[in-house]
């Protein structure tokens, strides 16, 4: 079964490494990562889909939480969410079928972002399985490409998925957290003795 | 998951434990910056071996005397030996590497620190900031590769960060379940100059120590307590860390409950306690298995589930109710179905039970583990007759310091480890020092040192493997620097003793690469300089003992002991708790 955890990380050099490489050493199954910022400073979200049974995901939770770089982290599977991805989809095609590989893309709402006379490029920014029903009604055509994105998780309603501290952290804490392990910006002295 | 109610965890400290560093705020190199860090801390014992990137660093240990840097032969040796100075006290170990190989050489040690939750901080320098990434001369990703062996770690891009990072990374490698935390330095940063500014608290949003239970985490614990007729306690190592014992005791005397310990568990009860009954696994004796098999509520307290101290997990004991008191709240549930997790420190947690549970006792069931302990006792009997044994010989080590209470007993891995765990009658916290989860051969003798240099008055003795020893010994060359007298008690049965068994009972005796030949451990002795004494009778043991006792510097013993002994009893691996086994022909 296919779980949505979700990860509020620090925003700091490594982060993604630690994750992966824990994923990796434990035989955790990742279906698709996707990673990007917060409207809160210093804090990174990753929304991981993981493939196993409930006790496996018990487990990524309580090891992605150890992580010292890991800040929290929710389990938003049973949860009322609203789930994304975002896929490009480049479809070979002419001027002879191209109203309907249209056609199929309106019935899935996906858009036409490119044209040429030979391909389309779709984009669908939908569920899951919406995104699969469209892919299999394209593939007759010849999908040439494809790129997804991997699902995104947010919430319904008030609640949210947030480290929310109003005190946050100290400036100095603060700058150390996330701009130490950084190469400096500029050019460092040649020192290779 | 369910989440309780909990007491908050803490999730910073202050870090100052008294007055602000005497240099806080004055301009100083990355290199002194580090050694104001170290000598603030009070982590002023380190284990390293110099190279080029770490040399600012060296160039500048004469202005700060108050740090003592011993030189190590080997880093891996180096990394050992912090790790035991660190198990030997509870305090920090510091060890330190140059880049590339000397980040590599620390591998084995990192991960046999992660492996059993010891404080050490390993430092690591690296090529200057402009190279990395560059593969230069002896560039390694010392970030990366030690990255899962690690608690945490930080590759430091600017002296200004140095100070807080090590306060961050001392706060974490000693608090909550401790472990290693490495800090990779690039050489410029050693030579650039920062203000140095110790933080007031360190604060880390996502890290949480663990303190007390719940109450409702409690309630449900006592209610299956009071409840039980045949529980049983799983102590490890988690009570040896956190300095439980005596709240150990108190709870299992109220409750009644017979205490079984892990390997790293051993020394978290008195051996000698009536609630005592030794320890568990696949070398445990045979009655303390059945009871962990046949009790109907498991409590384990600080351990965390392994497959060496509990056999087959589906079938150790489907019966019982479990309850878990672990620090690392990842340990539950991982590998043993859990019907009670509790997250805490056994310390503040076990006194809660004991002032929740009835006063209690389980006569029969004690007395089951009593007469099976009895009928057992043959499995476990130091073997009698000309012929010297490893068990013998432990066990006269034992006897001769059986009133010396600071004496410390390091292991090497393998059939001499087991037979010092079963006969060498640990019962003090920290006395016994070994390779657990990583069962890292040739920590036997720079733990040594380590150990002595912890505790330069204790008597301590390495019961050494002829394989082990011959992979790390080149320390015995920094014993003689440092004038540690660490016994070196080799255990020489001419083969990789374990490995040997294992293919005696599992591949029909077909000895491979088992057999070894031995070097002159007296002309080793000769060579380092330092007393040789050879022992092949049991007539000649005690007097060896004592000689090497009187003896002011380090001995090496060289014990010929029998080649084709095997541990019994034994939990076959992939087998049962329930199904061991108390000799060969009992193996199918
Ligand atoms: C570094 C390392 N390599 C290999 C092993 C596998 N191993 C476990 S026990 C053992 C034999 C140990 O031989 P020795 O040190 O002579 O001790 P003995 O079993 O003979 O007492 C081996 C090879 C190990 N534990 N550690
Ligand atoms: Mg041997």
């Amino acid at each position: 079964m296919l779980h949505t955890v979700v990860a509020l990380v620090e925003d700091r050099p490594g982060v993604l490494n630690r994750v992966a490489s824990l994923f990796r050493r434990r035989g955790f199954n990742i279906e698709s990562l996707a990673v990007g910022t917060t409207h809160e400073d210093g804090i990174s979200r990753m929304t991981i889909i993981v493939d196993g049974h409930e006790g496996i995901v018990d487990q990524v939770e309580k090891q992605l939480i150890k992580l010292v770089d890991v800040i929290k982290v929710e389990d938003l599977t049973h949860a009322e969410a609203v789930n994304r991805e975002l896929a490009l989809i480049k479809v070979r095609c002419t001027a002879e079928n191209r109203r309907e590989v249209l056609e199929i893309a309106s019935v899935f709402r996906a858009q036409a972002v490119d044209l040429s006379p030979e391909s389309v490029i779709l984009q669908a920014v939908a569920q899951r399985d919406r995104v699969n029903g469209l892919l299999d009604n394209l593939r007759s055509y010849g999908v040439m490409e494809l790129m997804r994105t991997g699902r995104v998780s947010m919430r319904r309603g008030t609640q949210v998925t947030a480290y929310g501290d109003q005190n946050g952290e100290s400036e100095e804490m603060h700058r150390f957290h996330h701009e130490s392990g950084r190469l400096p910006e500029g050019e460092l002295p040649f020192a290779s003795d | 998951m369910t989440t309780t109610q909990r007491p908050p965890a803490r999730d910073e400290q202050q870090a100052r434990p008294s007055a602000p560093p005497p240099a806080q705020g004055r301009r100083l190199s990355g290199a002194d910056i580090v050694l104001e860090c170290l000598t603030y801390a009070g982590a002023t014992t380190v284990f390293g071996y110099p190279g080029g990137v770490v040399l600012p660093l060296y160039d500048r240990l004469p202005a700060h005397p108050q740090v003592r840097h011993i030189l190590v032969r080997h880093e891996q040796g180096g990394g050992h030996a912090a790790d035991a100075y660190a198990r030997a006290t509870g305090e920090l170990g510091v060890a330190l590497a140059t880049s590339g190989p000397g980040a590599t050489n620390l591998v084995t040690a990192v991960q046999n620190a992660m492996m059993d939750s010891v404080p050490v901080l390993f430092l690591t320098g690296n090529v200057a900031r402009n190279l990395i990434g560059r593969d230069g001369f002896q560039e390694a990703d010392a970030t990366g590769i030690l990255m899962p062996a690690v608690k945490h770690n930080y590759l430091v891009m600017r002296a200004q960060d140095l100070a807080p990072t090590f306060a961050e990374a001392i706060y974490l490698a000693t608090t909550g379940r401790p472990g290693p935390v490495h800090i990779d330095i690039p050489k410029d940063v050693f030579l650039e100059e920062a203000e140095f500014h110790w933080p007031e608290r360190v604060h880390v949003r996502g890290y949480q120590v663990p303190g007390a239970a719940s109450e409702e985490e409690i309630r449900a614990a006592a209610e299956r307590i009071d409840a039980a007729e045949r529980p049983i306690i799983l102590a490890g190592h988690g009570i040896v860390i956190s300095r439980s014992s005596e709240e150990l005791q108190a709870f299992a005397e109220r409750a009644g409950i017979p205490v079984l310990t892990t390997l790293l568990g051993l020394g978290g009860l008195d051996q000698r306690h009536a609630l005592s009954y030794g320890m568990m696994g696949m070398h445990g004796s045979y009655h303390a298995n059945m009871a962990a098999s046949n009790a109907d509520l498991i409590i384990g307290l600080g351990m965390r589930m392994d497959d060496r101290a509990l056999g087959r997990f589906a079938d150790l004991n489907p019966a019982a109710t479990v309850i878990h008191v672990d620090i690392d709240p990842a340990e539950h549930n991982k590998n043993i179905d859990t019907a009670v997790p509790i997250t805490g420190d056994v310390k503040e947690v076990l006194p809660q039970l004991t002032a929740a549970v009835k006063r209690a006792s389980h006569p029969e069931w004690v007395r089951w583990i009593d007469d099976l302990a009895r009928a057992h006792a043959d499995s476990l009997a130091v073997p009698e007759g000309p012929e010297l044994t490893v068990q013998y010989v432990v066990q006269q080590i034992a006897r001769a310091h059986a009133h010396d209470d600071d004496a410390v007993i390091v292991t090497g891995v393998g059939q001499h480890q087991m037979w010092v765990a079963q006969h060498m009658s640990i019962s003090r916290p920290r006395q016994l020092i070994t390779s657990g989860g990583l069962g890292t051969m040739g920590f036997e003798v720079p733990a040594a040192l380590g150990a002595q240099v912890a505790r330069p008055d204790a008597s301590v003795w390495s019961i050494c493997g002829d394989g082990g020893f011959q992979m790390t010994f080149q320390e015995i060359a920094t014993m003689v620097d440092e004038q540690t007298p660490v016994k070196l008690a080799i255990m020489n049965n001419g083969y990789l003793g374990m490995v040997r068994q294992w293919q005696e009972l599992f591949y029909k005796d077909n000895y491979v690469a088992v057999s070894m030949s031995q070097p002159d451990f007296m002309k080793i002795a000769e060579a380092y300089g330092i007393k040789g004494i050879r022992v092949e009778e049991p007539g000649q043991v005690d007097a060896a003992i004592r000689d090497a006792d009187a003896h002011p510097g380090p001995v090496l013993l060289d014990f010929r002991v029998t080649a084709d002994d095997n541990v019994w009893p034994m939990v076959p691996a992939g087998a049962a708790l329930s199904e061991t086994v108390e000799s060969a022909d009992e193996v199918v």
